[in-house]
């Protein structure tokens, strides 16, 4: 594989830029494989990349029903934190911290992972106290976390509306300042450039259609190319979760719906971090190319259309306009929506299934971005050694019936609603 | 913009209804033993396949009743509607 590096510009400049090699391949099915990956997102390209890194299995196919990197892994917020209060959550996203600091130098692809801290903000004296015992929390984890008071808070973002006849006054945050942004599409590319360098095949345009299975084991897939033979299956496909369930005669506790952002005309530099304004349903942040990136809810009913509905953006932007109201004079440029696989408690699962071989990582909900290495090195960890790592131990699809949930945000089973 | 049929008041626009989930999850019956797997699949599975999808909305800013829709949920076309006692 092609290292690239300054030299590697300057030495293909000479040549218009017409002699880069692919940066990975597009190869017809084998046979059969060691494990086969289905979704080609993120998750399941990084799992691929750890099976073949930390476990040397290198026969891995990823089967994508599209493209690499163009479902949500293409449609995110590119928010990435570990500002979590429960062990499980917090412990599983800091190791991802880790692996995000030192992503870019591992992939040889710049994912400009930029930790410019993240602000959740808060309005009442209620408040601040669950954002103070989460922060301490977060701390026992080894996770850095700063108690902001209003004050301290305007330093971050003068240009907020601090007046007193708000809503929604701001009595202070809880901020994160070792969360941030970084380049989405990059990080599916630098995944796939080096999964693909190190043997795994990349099938793109190949629709999973079903399964096969023989005495509780999991022999294959059958796909819009062929059948193809694999010892092991992991599922990686996020709102497609339910569909693929549903031909494996399985009912998950998820549900799939729309999810939205937005992002303005590009302006100046005015925003630093990452802002949620969680009481106006908001989130905010500026994109190197200065355009202001913005979320919020869901757009409230099952959805697997991948767009969204007025009301819900009108909904997110009035939230937005009563925080910034600098906002108002900007011009909208863009908005789009991605499917979310909701699970019922708002945490993950990564986990084996009852059927032998056949592994799960899906109910990424509102987060999935931020967690592509950690779910992609924990579940090649589950596939490889077809056991749980002890940092996805609690992430088990069992939770739900045993009621060992991780409700972080206490949520309930309306997951339409945030 | 969707536009909902209420069962009770005519064709009205989405910000007047708000959502219920999947109608077609049944509660145990109480008068008889209940498996932890029938409480699992009530409280927390779900199809929620893509296509027609039978839910219950809630005419909340309008007669405040709850009815059941049949929608498509990746189109969003909604054939029919009906009120909480009538099959659809």
């Amino acid at each position: 594989m092609q290292k690239y590096s300054v030299f590697s510009l300057i030495k293909n400049a000479f040549s218009d830029h017409m002699n880069w090699e692919v940066a990975w391949k597009d190869p017809t099915p084998k046979k059969e494989y060691d494990v086969i990956i289905i979704g080609g997102g993120g998750h399941g390209l990084a799992t691929a990349y750890y099976l073949a890194k930390e476990h040397n299995i290198t026969n891995v196919a990823i089967i994508e029903k599209g493209w690499i990197g163009g479902g949500n892994v293409g449609r995110n917020t590119t928010i990435i934190r570990s500002n979590f209060m429960y062990d499980a959550n917090g412990r599983f996203n800091e190791f991802g911290m880790e692996l995000w600091r030192n992503l870019s130098q591992e992939l040889n692809f710049n994912v400009m992972f930029s930790p410019r801290g993240i602000i959740n903000l808060a309005h009442s004296d209620a408040q601040m106290n669950a954002y103070a015992r989460r922060g301490n929390s977060m701390r026992l984890n080894g996770i850095d976390a700063v108690l902001l008071g209003r004050e301290e808070v305007k330093k971050h973002i003068p240009m907020a509306d601090f007046s007193d006849d708000v809503r929604f006054p701001i009595f202070g945050g809880l901020m994160q300042p070792s969360a941030g942004t970084a380049r989405h599409d990059a990080v599916a590319w630098g995944y796939a450039r080096q999964a693909d360098s190190m043997g795994v095949d990349i099938i793109q345009h190949c629709e999973v259609e079903g399964f096969n299975i023989t005495n509780g084991k999991i022999t294959g897939v059958r796909t819009s190319k062929g059948e193809i033979n694999a010892k092991k299956v992991g599922l990686c496909v996020a709102g497609s979760t339910n569909i693929l369930a549903e031909k494996l005669n399985m009912t998950l506790p998820i549900e799939t719906h729309c999810l939205q952002a937005c992002v303005s005309e590009p302006v100046k530099p005015l925003l630093d971090g990452v802002v949620t304004f969680g009481a106006g349903h908001f989130y905010i942040s500026q994109s190197d190319k200065g355009e202001m990136v913005m979320g919020g809810d869901l757009d409230g009913y099952n959805s697997y259309a991948q767009r969204g509905n007025l009301p819900t953006i009108q909904h997110v932007l009035t939230g937005g306009l009563a925080l910034f109201p600098f906002l108002s004079r900007l011009k909208m440029l863009r908005t789009w929506g991605g499917i979310m696989d909701m699970s019922m408690d708002g945490s993950p699962i990564i986990d084996k299934t009852h059927i032998d071989g056949l592994y799960l990582n899906c109910g990424w909900c509102y987060g999935g971005f931020k967690s592509t290495p950690v779910s992609g090195w924990t579940f090649a960890h589950t596939i490889a050694q077809d056991r749980p790592h002890e940092l996805n131990s609690e992430l088990s699809l069992n939770r739900f019936s045993t009621g060992y949930l991780l409700d972080e945000k206490g949520i309930g089973t309306k997951t339409w609603i945030g | 913009m969707l536009y909902i049929k209420c069962p009770y008041c005519g064709m009205r626009s989405q910000n007047e209804f708000a959502y219920g989930g999947d109608a077609s999850v049944k509660r145990p019956e109480l008068n008889k033993d209940v498996t932890d797997k029938e409480w699992d699949d009530f409280v927390y599975n779900r199809k929620s396949l893509r296509g027609k999808h039978i839910e219950l909305w809630h005419h909340v800013s309008g007669c405040r009743q709850w009815f059941k829709a049949q929608r498509d949920t990746a189109t969003h076309e909604i054939f029919k509607t009906a009120t909480m006692n009538e099959e659809i």
